[in-house]
């Protein structure tokens, strides 16, 4: 019964909140309503039960994520309500709206195989976060470190991209800028 | 009752809204805004169907989702700063310079 109730609010709220992400002109009524989205994201997981699935996707997405978003944010000017040439939006809620109706279809559509079965299959009497750390370091190990080298190449990707020139403002018009130097070359 | 099915048509819906967001949107930001809704929704996919086949591998392949996602969005936040300070807009209609 509370799975029913929590599925359909989730749902119902996520599909809100990431509508009011795709159509909102305001970056920062879109970045919130995406986070909160994630936040919602993480409920399904705690349902499904995969709750270190749940903790990773809030401390990760809605933590980590987000931040380096608002972050983003000072350098664009994010109180300005984007303008956007939209040409063609009927097309494209039509190729959305027939996309959605075949996926819909595709995973509604019964599976008849009987064939499949669990690869890893989960331990009754252990805790979710035991179990994905037993099979993480042993059958996905390779993977995970993989994982931990292209985070590494991210980051200092992302420190010489977003470092260089960091010293001159990109917001704030130049005038103002030339005209604390000429105060700082008068004293 | 909740099926998998119930699941896979939420995340079915909801890439849809990322997609329509990737095809509408002209503006760099607001596209990353809808690549990370195609993603989560992709994740519920593979949480629901690792929890109704009671299988663990859709549970690994949504963490390393994770992984590329936050790295996705390290470097291209950096590129979008980098593109800012170029031609100060975000905008894909002024960026496309290519003649084609």
């Amino acid at each position: 019964m509370y799975e029913v109730i929590a599925f359909y609010l989730f749902s119902v709220l996520t599909i809100g909140l990431f509508l009011v992400t795709v159509m909102s002109k305001n970056v920062l009524y879109a970045m919130t309503s995406l986070a909160s989205g994630m936040v919602l994201i993480a409920g399904f997981f705690f349902v499904l039960g995969a709750d270190f699935l749940g903790v990773v996707q809030l401390i990760v997405y809605v933590g980590a994520v987000m931040a380096l978003y608002s972050f983003a944010m000072m350098f664009f000017d994010a109180t300005r309500d984007i303008k956007e040439k939209n040409t063609s939006s009927a097309l494209v809620f039509l190729l959305g709206g027939l996309s959605a109706l075949v996926l819909v279809l595709i995973f509604a559509a019964p599976i008849h195989s009987d064939a499949i079965q669990a690869l890893y299959p989960m331990h009754e009497g252990v805790g979710n976060a035991q179990d994905v750390g037993i099979v993480l370091f042993t059958k996905y190990l390779v993977p995970f470190e993989v994982a931990a080298v292209m985070l590494l190449v991210a980051m200092i990707a992302g420190i010489l991209l977003a470092g260089k020139k960091m010293d001159d403002s990109l917001t704030e018009d130049l005038g103002a800028d030339d005209e604390i130097l000429i105060q700082k070359d008068e004293k | 009752m909740i099926g998998l099915t119930h699941y896979l048509i939420v995340s079915a819906i909801i890439f849809s809204i990322g997609l329509v967001g990737v095809l509408r949107r002209r503006n760099l930001l607001m596209l990353f805004f809808a690549t990370e809704v195609m993603l989560n929704a992709v994740n519920i996919a593979f949480a629901a169907i690792s929890h109704y086949y009671n299988d663990l591998t859709g549970q690994m392949f949504a963490f390393f989702i994770i992984a590329i996602a936050a790295s996705e969005v390290a470097v291209g936040l950096g590129l979008l700063i980098v593109l800012y300070k170029k031609y100060g807009s975000l905008d894909l209609d002024d960026l496309a310079n290519m003649k084609g």
